[in-house]
């Protein structure tokens, strides 16, 4: 199907995207691989796509303790990106090779996942178990958010109208320190019946859970099954609340796992 | 109001006049003739107008005509070489890698991104990348040798 008509304009950096996004209805697009297919569909109609995808602000990089996703960073960027090939960090590439298809993958950036806010979208799972915080630009301005704090619920954040994530900051997991993502996916669509990244270090664990509810969301400390049993977790079509919280246990115990099977490996 | 784009697609310069909703796929076929890229769903989904992007795999029905500006596309009709059929044309006629035909040219361009990282991919590595492109007719198995056997060649 055609989109609506829209007008076009491309980004030449950040404050000529962020004065753009002035225009009522308009949306920012990066690798459009979520907001293109429902612009065919016509559910989103924006009077205005602003292009961010040429700001530069992509790839991976360490510094001063800290890892920085560049939010223009492609899934496939992130299977091949040095710095990730640590244990600790592990769940990043190895839930970026499940998102969607490779076609997908070279055009879907992260920084687009996370301000879609899709419930079942993965990687952000991943971002929270690793305490991710984002860096926002709006012409109010520069601020940080713990990306738990961002994602509100379905395709809702608390991003601005005009404001854009600029960085995603990780603080680098310790010596000895595992991470995992694993999921059971509708067979048709691939997005997560139900999804769960954990990071285990020798400071405690976290498991975020994915596809289950209005949002990813973390876990809190404790038994993870009574953890699990005691969130608020939907049902629908495709699997009962039962089955999805069943499911939920089982892809967290396996995350949870193999995170600390890659703890040992971690120096 | 329409905007003059430039790309290099197949190896030559093009330039066409497109409104900002129009998909590249559309600009591809529409206003450039190149109708080998197909159209087979509405959803993003069966891959079958898959063409690459600077080189990557990409579905032209989920990329905007003006995201492509002033990059190099090619489409199945740029493979072949002075009359001389690709390495995966080649592979596919000879292991049955396609019936109708309708996904085709969709699924050789993922091999060709695919084939590009890594020249002897697994069966399993091979299936992975065919994710994203739908055949109706018959499976896989066919496909999936034909890319076998055209990284063998290359």
């Amino acid at each position: 199907m055609i989109p609506a008509a829209t007008a076009y304009a491309r980004a030449t950096d950040l404050d000529h995207a962020l004065e753009l996004l002035a225009e009522p209805d308009a949306k920012a697009i990066a690798g459009g691989q979520s907001l293109i297919p429902v612009m065919k569909l016509r559910i989103a109609r924006p009077s205005l796509v602003v292009d961010i995808s040429r700001l530069g602000l992509r790839g991976v990089a360490e510094r001063d303790g800290e890892l920085h996703i560049g939010p223009l960073t492609t899934w496939s960027d992130l299977i091949d990106a040095e710095p990730l090939g640590r244990p600790a960090l592990a769940a990043i590439a190895e839930c970026a090779r499940g998102i969607g298809d490779v076609q997908v993958r070279n055009l879907g950036t992260v920084g687009g996942s996370v301000a879609h806010a899709d419930p079942a979208s993965d990687m952000p799972a991943v971002l929270l178990a690793l305490g991710a915080r984002l860096e926002l630009r709006s012409p109010a301005g520069a601020r940080e958010a713990a990306l738990a704090d961002v994602l509100l619920g379905p395709f809702t954040t608390a991003l601005g109208l005009q404001e854009l994530v600029t960085d995603i900051v990780i603080p680098l997991p310790e010596t000895g320190s595992g991470s995992a993502y694993a999921s059971v996916e509708h067979p048709a669509s691939g997005f997560a019946l139900a999804g769960a990244a954990a990071l285990s270090t020798p400071a405690g664990e976290t498991v975020a859970l994915t596809g289950v509810g209005s949002t990813p969301f973390v876990l809190p400390e404790g038994d993870l099954r009574e953890a699990i049993a005691a969130a608020e977790i939907f049902g629908d079509r495709f699997a009962s609340d039962v089955y999805r919280r069943e499911l939920a246990a089982v892809v967290a115990e396996r995350a949870l796992a193999t995170a600390r099977e890659r703890a040992k490996e971690d120096a | 109001m329409p905007d003059a784009l430039a790309f290099v697609v197949n190896g030559e310069p093009r330039s066409l006049e497109v409104e900002g909703r129009t998909l590249l796929v559309h600009a591809l076929r529409e206003g450039l003739g190149l109708t080998g890229a197909h159209i087979g769903c509405d959803t993003s989904q069966c891959g079958a107008c898959t063409v690459l992007l600077d080189g990557r795999a990409v579905k032209s029905c989920t990329v905007l005509a003006h995201q492509a500006d002033g990059r190099e596309i090619t489409t199945i009709e740029g493979l072949a070489r002075n009359g001389e059929m690709h390495p995966l044309q080649r592979a596919f006629v000879e292991h049955h890698g396609l019936q109708c035909g309708f996904c085709t040219p969709g699924v050789i361009l993922t091999a060709a991104d695919l084939l590009s990282r890594d020249a002897s991919p697994s069966d399993e590595a091979i299936r992975h990348a065919l994710r994203g492109n739908l055949c109706r007719c018959t499976g896989y198995q066919g496909i999936v040798e034909s890319i076998r056997a055209a990284g063998a060649l290359s």
